[in-house]
């Protein structure tokens, strides 16, 4: 007998998928691959980046199909030809890389591509009604007339969230959602997890962070190059298991960070003030100094500024009030070139969007900041040769998994875009480096090469600016720890000093001496 | 083996496209009374069955491939150039002036001087677009369209007075026609007795160099990357607004280079109408061509013939001339139309196996 969730849709009891095979051009992402979800479990997924998580995901989503294999729901043979057919079969889908019209508000979002209930005449004010209903139920905050630009991320995935369950969606994949949020979003959205699976909801989360994948799923699987290397319930299993069957050797979670002679003053910060997209100050009066071999890290909930005050750092964002002084030259309202020519290198926060051009080839992405120079051409010549050689050196230096050189990078997995990024701003060996969520989405064999790479670019003396919400890889790394809040530092401590509950406290805003 | 064929297919869908729109004209013919294979036949021979049919296509592919190279760096920078037709004429009126203005000098001198007058105006006539949308965010499609119309006034005026040819105020004709330019500065014929000149040669020419400019320079590769993704470019240190405006330059020039030849190859005076429409088929033979410098010269040959072969087509059958247009806006509009096709079927391989 049919079991129905409380909007009226029938429960999925059951899907499976079996010896699901999927090649591309040169790789082969998944390898027979078993994997199977019940209503009111989470089963999250894990594996090292590309190992063909999402890639698995899509073919359930109806975006690629299976070259062999069979998806199997409550019993019954599905073929999928496109999302709509899995929409139809009550699957949906949050994605590594968000897809909402910015220009649109929320509730324009959840009902585009949906009939209206009043048929040619738009039907918003009920959308927005059951938008509201929705977020009540699954404890999902959303402000239904917003538009989606001017959103922070962790607004816009839950908006990802309510349109899936808008559309009536009983099995939801997640693909990476913990990966753009601040820890209290992530406790949020846990408790939207265990809400919707106990109504009967089946889901499917993808991370890499195993403290997470421990706190909430039922049963992990872990994906390691196209293959399932197992299926364990989250009683029998332990991180360090998690992270050997992942990377298929021991990985280290702790650093040593030998102390550094402090250079001189490399990036100086003076009272900036900087406009945020709602005309309103997004950063209101901040001051930092970062010496040659430090890391400076900045923490605190996201969208209290640090986006804006990285794209000021990096010459994208006009700077209303106050200075910024790189290497002794100030640059206030400088482009981004006379940021680059001063010996900075910036990693930003959306590698997509800000990071690389997805038709260019993994070749073309690497040379974007400095084509110009020698040796990637003469004479406004491009010199391919010299441009193949160093690209091949950092692509294999930075472990970046790639069929060829000239692969367009949007064929690659996220965390090797990732790497791509860190490899092409770390090579250029800068004296000032900016890094914004330098390990998003990267797994954990990946971070922990990062990381390394970082405290050795702090031991050459270059001068770093940590942005990041994983409070962890603040703590493992920084000399420093800043704490922003509402625009402003609140409070700057020694990282020895830094427990979790002070900083937790800081970001809070409450300051503590 | 499946794959190979889809591959050929997809290749091929283009091609399809011609004899598709042909057979819809064929219908428009019957419906005419004209007789469908007479017409066909008259065009295809008209094209390409002599060399008199030939030469006049590669004259009218002249123009179109230079407009068409002009509007590969102009859309793979990101922006829409639909000035060509105005660039045209002011390239045109640029080189008439000089020529005429300066017609005792040597031509080893003048003729690129002409040439070079023509780029320049065309650049010009670009650059205004260009700066407009770099300083200000002027939107590109309406200020070249814009800029067309301007162009098409001044040349009204300056052919009906400061530059008519004095020959037609004597005889008092006063047709709104510039004075002849010098022989010095004309075209060399390729082919005896035939309008084909040596301006098609730096047609070509001028693809490998645009080839080569926009994938193997810093310039063509900054054009590319801004074209892709503005924000990852200005990142990079890019400077996205003047790499726009230097395409919409770009664009003109190779549009003026388009109207100069004309004068020099064809015309040799400037006269109302001397860009008529390749503006805008150098778009369609540049989109034909994949936006791919070294596509736009087959895209461009097969345009030129169209052109040709509809007008000989329409002595041979008598149908109006409105039919001719729809038969060439009827390819257009497949071509285009199964190039989408077959990038979706493409996509669709790729991901669903
Ligand atoms: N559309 C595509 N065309 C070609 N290759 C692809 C395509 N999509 C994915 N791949 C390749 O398939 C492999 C698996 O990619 P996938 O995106 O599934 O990895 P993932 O496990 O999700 O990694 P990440 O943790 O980085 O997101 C990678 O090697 C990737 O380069
Ligand atoms: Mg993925």
């Amino acid at each position: 007998m049919t079991r129905y969730l409380s909007s009226g849709r029938p429960i999925l009891e059951e899907m499976r998928m079996q010896g699901i095979v999927k090649r591309f051009p040169g790789v082969l992402a998944n390898d027979h691959v078993d994997f199977d979800v019940r209503t009111g479990e989470v089963h999250a997924l894990l594996g090292e980046n590309g190992a063909g998580k999402s890639t698995l995901m899509r073919q359930l989503y109806g975006m690629y199909k299976p070259d062999e294999g069979k998806i199997l729901i409550d019993g019954k043979e599905m073929h999928f030809n496109s999302p709509q057919d899995a929409i139809n079969a009550g699957i949906g889908m949050i994605h590594q890389h968000f897809m909402l019209v910015p220009g649109l508000t929320v509730v324009e979002n959840i009902a585009l591509g949906l009939k209206s209930s009043r048929g040619p005449v738009l039907d918003l004010d009920r959308v927005e009604k059951r938008v509201l209903e929705l977020g009540e139920q699954y404890g999902l905050k959303v402000d239904p007339r917003a538009y989606v630009w001017q959103l922070a991320v962790g607004e816009q995935q839950r908006i990802e969230i309510i349109k899936a369950l808008y559309r009536g969606a009983s099995l939801l994949v997640l693909d990476e959602p913990t990966a753009v949020l601040t820890p209290q979003e992530v406790d949020d959205l846990f408790v939207t997890f265990k809400r919707m699976a106990s109504e009967g909801h089946a889901l499917i989360f993808i991370s890499h962070k195993l403290n997470e994948v421990l706190a909430i799923s039922n049963r992990i699987t872990v994906l390691r190059d196209g293959k399932n290397a197992g299926t364990r319930p989250n009683e029998n299993v332990t991180r360090v298991e998690l992270a050997q069957m992942m990377v298929g050797r021991p990985v280290i979670l702790q650093y040593n960070r030998p102390p550094v002679e402090a250079g001189p003053v490399r990036l100086r910060i003076q009272d900036l003030h900087v406009r945020g997209d709602r005309g309103k100050d997004a950063v209101d009066g901040v001051s930092l100094e970062i010496c040659g071999g430090e890391i400076l890290g900045l923490a605190g909930v996201s969208g209290n500024g640090q986006r804006e005050l990285a794209e000021a750092l990096a010459g994208m964002r006009p700077v209303r009030q106050g200075r910024i002084i790189l290497n002794d030259k100030e640059v206030t309202n400088g482009s981004p070139l006379q940021h680059i020519n001063v010996g900075q290198s910036y990693i930003p926060e959306e590698r997509m969007k800000e990071g690389a051009i997805r038709e260019f080839s993994v070749a073309d992405n690497m040379i974007l900041a400095d084509h110009g120079k020698k040796p990637y051409s003469r004479h406004t010549f491009l010199d391919f040769k010299a441009i193949r050689e160093q690209v091949g050196k950092i692509v294999s230096d930075f472990n970046v998994k790639t069929p060829s050189l000239d692969t367009p990078v949007k064929n690659l997995s996220g965390g090797n875009i990732q790497k791509l990024i860190l490899g092409r701003e770390l090579s250029r060996c800068p004296s000032v480096l900016i890094a914004s969520q330098p390990t998003r989405g990267v797994d954990i064999g990946a971070s922990e090469y990062i990381h390394q790479r970082l405290l050795e670019q702090r031991l050459c003396g270059t001068a770093t600016l940590l942005i990041s919400e994983d409070l962890d890889e603040i703590r493992a790394l920084s000399d420093r720890i800043a704490v922003m809040y509402e625009g402003r530092i609140i409070g700057i401590v020694d990282s020895k000093d830094a427990t979790p509950d002070r900083l937790g406290l800081m970001m809070a805003g409450v300051e503590t001496a | 083996m499946k794959r190979v064929l889809n591959k050929v297919f997809e290749a091929l869908l283009p091609l399809l496209a011609v004899p598709v729109a042909f057979l819809i004209g064929a219908m428009m013919l019957l419906a005419l009374g004209a007789n469908p294979l007479e017409a066909y036949g008259a065009m295809i021979a008209g094209a390409f069955g002599d060399v008199s049919g030939l030469t006049q296509t590669l004259v009218k592919a002249t123009p179109l491939l230079l407009v068409g190279l002009g509007v590969c760096i102009a859309f793979r920078g990101g922006v829409i150039n639909i000035g060509g037709e105005g660039q045209i004429i002011v390239g045109a009126l640029a080189a008439t002036a000089v020529a005429v203005g300066f017609k005792e000098w040597p031509g080893l001198v003048l003729l690129p001087l002409c040439m070079l007058a023509g780029v320049l105006a065309g650049a010009m006539w670009g650059g205004v677009p260009g700066i407009l949308k770099a300083r200000l965010g002027v939107n590109e499609i309406l200020s070249t369209v814009m800029m067309n119309a301007i162009a098409v006034q001044l040349s009204n005026y300056l052919l009906r007075g400061p530059m008519i040819d004095p020959k037609e105020i004597e005889a008092g004709t006063r047709i709104a026609q510039s004075a002849l330019l010098p022989r010095s500065v004309w075209l060399a014929r390729l082919v005896p007795q035939t309008l084909l000149h040596s301006g098609a040669i730096i047609a070509v020419v001028l693809a490998v160099v645009v080839f080569i400019f926009l994938w193997r320079t810093t310039i063509g590769y900054r054009i590319r990357a801004v074209g892709l993704n503005r924000d990852a470019a200005k990142y990079a240190g890019i400077n996205v607004p003047f790499y726009q405006a230097l395409s919409l330059i770009l664009g003109g020039a190779f549009a003026g280079l388009a109207g100069a030849i004309e004068v020099m190859g064809v015309q040799h005076r400037m006269m109302e109408n001397l860009a008529s429409g390749y503006g805008f088929s150098g778009i369609v033979a540049a989109l034909f061509g994949s936006l791919h410098p070294l596509g736009s010269i087959p895209a461009s040959v097969l345009f030129g013939g169209l052109l040709v072969g509809a007008d000989k087509m329409q002595r041979a059958v008598q149908v109006p001339s409105a039919l001719i247009d729809t038969l060439l806006g009827l390819v257009v509009l497949l071509v285009v139309g199964s190039q989408v096709i077959s990038r979706r079927r493409a996509h669709r391989r790729e991901t669903r196996g």
